[in-house]
């Protein structure tokens, strides 16, 4: 299929069904690289099912989707080496030094002691993280864990990052702090899909999309989408959009 | 390689970072043995015998009868001289009553020695049947024998000593519950962090998540059963008359199964709290009441010993009692070998596809 190399993401009428139940119907969109794609949509809209099946975690039922130009369906491996994901637990390992942590994703992707030493130690500087390198992740903040995972997630360069919720339960100066690394990201090209409940977070991505009733109701840019659902803010779009939910 | 082992080195570190559990696992086997390895008392019945008579006569028969009828014993026929130990080692009976060649004419006073005309060998790796049942068997002989009194014969615990039984049991309880309960909750733990989800996003096998966390825990139990061994020998006194290979080789077999149940249970369980009220109700009450390691299983109703073939721990258990007491040969617990083979296979098979299900 298209294997274009300014698309990071296709997806052709993508499905999942779960016996009688369509969770995801027949979605499509695509994604450039480089960009800020919001993913949103109310809880159960089938964000998360769609996110799965995207990081080659759950089979489609039915459509087609490429990740950085492999099929999710059927080359999950090579997706998976060139995808990083972050939830909104920002699953380090608490019981780990900052250090632990970083080397133990760095072997996870296959990185060599050298190149991990040196990611690592830029990775540190980078956050001004240098003095808590043998702190017990329990110990630090939680937005420094926050920032800290975003990183270890992009241990690997992957071309893509997937950011499920990444900021709930965070402090709105943090919630900036974070976005500032999430540019930095993109300045080195990576393409970042992010899930969010926060609509002004919605204003920091080139385009979103909002998924209702597991088919995606609206797609383009903030500004796109107000003018065409003749909404002031994006919180407005969302809550006219959302409101179009049918199942329980 | 790389990404199995930096995963093995992080499941380590986790688990010398939580040094109360790390400290619950290793000395409780210890302060286990040692407080079970002395004296509880239960009581047995159903223990099967042979006889041993060149040619049974009507005097003998009766004598065999009248124990066969009764309800604390089985009747397992008769067997030759040579073939009496054999079937004591094997198991097939835990007494044998030999009659002396001459046991008529000797029973009628033609009896220059003075020596009683019969004699009783008794297994005693488990001393609580043991003793009971010599002392049942002996009032019920005296009857039947006169003035004689029999000559009875303990083999293979002489001293009757509770510990050579017990210490298999704790064997068969320890390691199910260290492998199978702690890599439970350890894969589910994960699941609740939410740290599962991003291993399964990585490009990390399933199969490498689930042998990487497997190693520390099978290098615990590794070191758990040299200490259970060297107490056993040094403090206690067990024999370990058996080879040392078997009896570490089946132990190491079932700590693998233990290791591939507690994948099994993490399928099931959504929480560390599930995961842990399944591992205790799940192992730990099937293995104090049906493994053997406590009540026998020759005493259980026949349809609990049906039941009882299901728990892992009644064949270990019986494989390393004939090993570490009686001393027997390794072909001799091939049964127990082969059927604990097959669970690991089984539990590993149907936790690698629950795990591999879940994702899809």
């Amino acid at each position: 299929m298209d294997n274009n190399s300014d698309k990071t993401i296709v997806v052709r009428d993508l499905v999942k069904q779960f016996g009688t139940f369509r969770a995801v119907d027949g979605i499509s969109f695509e994604v450039d690289k480089g960009e800020i794609f919001g993913f949103l949509g109310a809880n159960g809209a089938g964000k998360t099912t769609a996110i799965k099946m995207l990081c080659g975690l759950s089979r489609p039922s039915g459509g087609q989707a490429f990740v950085a130009g492999y099929n999710v369906a059927r080359q999950a491996e090579q997706v998976k080496r060139r995808i990083g994901y972050m939830s909104q637990l920002f699953s380090l390992y608490n019981d780990l030094t900052v250090w632990e942590n970083i080397q133990l994703f760095a072997g996870l992707y296959g990185l060599d002691r050298e190149t991990t030493a040196r990611k690592g130690d830029q990775m540190l500087r980078y956050l001004n993280f240098t003095k808590q390198r043998d702190s017990l992740v329990s110990d630090i903040p939680l937005g420094w864990r926050q920032k800290l995972a975003f990183m270890v997630a992009t241990i690997q360069d992957p071309e893509i990052v997937f950011l499920d919720e990444p900021t709930s339960g965070v402090d709105p100066v943090t919630r900036r702090q974070f976005w500032e690394l999430i540019y930095d990201a993109v300045d080195r090209g990576t393409t970042i899909f992010v899930t969010t409940h926060f609509m002004d977070e919605a204003e920091y991505c080139n385009r979103v999309s909002i998924m209702v009733d597991g088919q995606i109701r609206a797609l383009g840019s903030v500004r796109e989408l107000e003018q065409k659902f003749n909404a002031p803010t994006m919180s407005d779009v969302f809550r006219k959009v959302a409101s179009t939910a049918t199942r329980q | 390689m790389k990404q199995f082992w930096s995963f093995v080195k992080k499941e380590s570190l986790e688990i010398i970072r939580d040094k109360r559990t790390l400290l619950v696992v290793i000395a409780m086997p210890t302060v286990m043995i040692l407080i079970f390895g002395f004296a509880i008392s239960i009581e047995l019945n159903n223990l099967d015998f042979v006889a041993v008579t060149p040619e049974p006569t009507r005097e003998q028969e009766q004598i065999v009868n009248e124990i066969a009828n009764d309800p604390y014993f089985t009747f397992k026929g008769y067997v030759s001289g040579q073939d009496v130990y054999g079937t004591l080692r094997r198991g097939d009976a835990v007494v044998a009553v030999v009659f002396d060649k001459d046991f008529d004419r000797k029973m009628a006073g033609v009896n220059p020695s003075g020596q009683a005309p019969l004699q009783v060998l008794f297994d005693a790796s488990n001393p609580n049947t043991a003793t009971q049942g010599l002392s049942y068997l002996g009032s019920m002989l005296a009857g039947r024998l006169g003035t004689y009194t029999p000559d009875t014969h303990i083999l293979y615990n002489p001293q009757l000593k509770s510990a050579y039984n017990f210490v298999p049991g704790i064997m068969g309880l320890v390691f199910i519950l260290i492998c199978a309960q702690m890599t439970a909750v350890s894969i589910v733990r994960e699941k609740e962090t939410g740290t599962m989800e991003v291993l399964l996003m990585s490009p990390v096998r399933t199969t490498t998540i689930v042998a990487s966390k497997m190693i520390p825990y099978f290098v615990l139990c590794a070191i758990n059963l040299l200490a259970i061994l060297l107490i056993s020998r040094y403090i206690l006194g067990v024999p370990l008359a058996g080879s040392l290979w078997a009896i570490n080789g089946i132990s190491l077999l079932y700590i693998v199964m233990s290791l591939a149940l507690g994948m099994f249970i993490s399928t099931i369980a959504k929480d560390q709290v599930t995961a842990i009220i399944i591992a205790a109700v799940g192992l730990l009450v099937p293995i104090l009441m049906l493994s053997g390691m406590i009540f026998p299983v020759e005493n259980m109703p026949e349809w609990l010993q049906w039941v009882s073939t299901i728990v892992p721990a009644r064949w270990y258990i019986d494989a390393m009692r004939r090993l570490m007491v009686q001393g027997v040969a390794f072909n001799t617990v091939i049964q127990d070998v082969v059927i604990l083979s097959a669970m690991t296979v089984f539990f590993i098979v149907v936790a690698l596809k629950k795990f591999n299900n879940r994702l899809s």
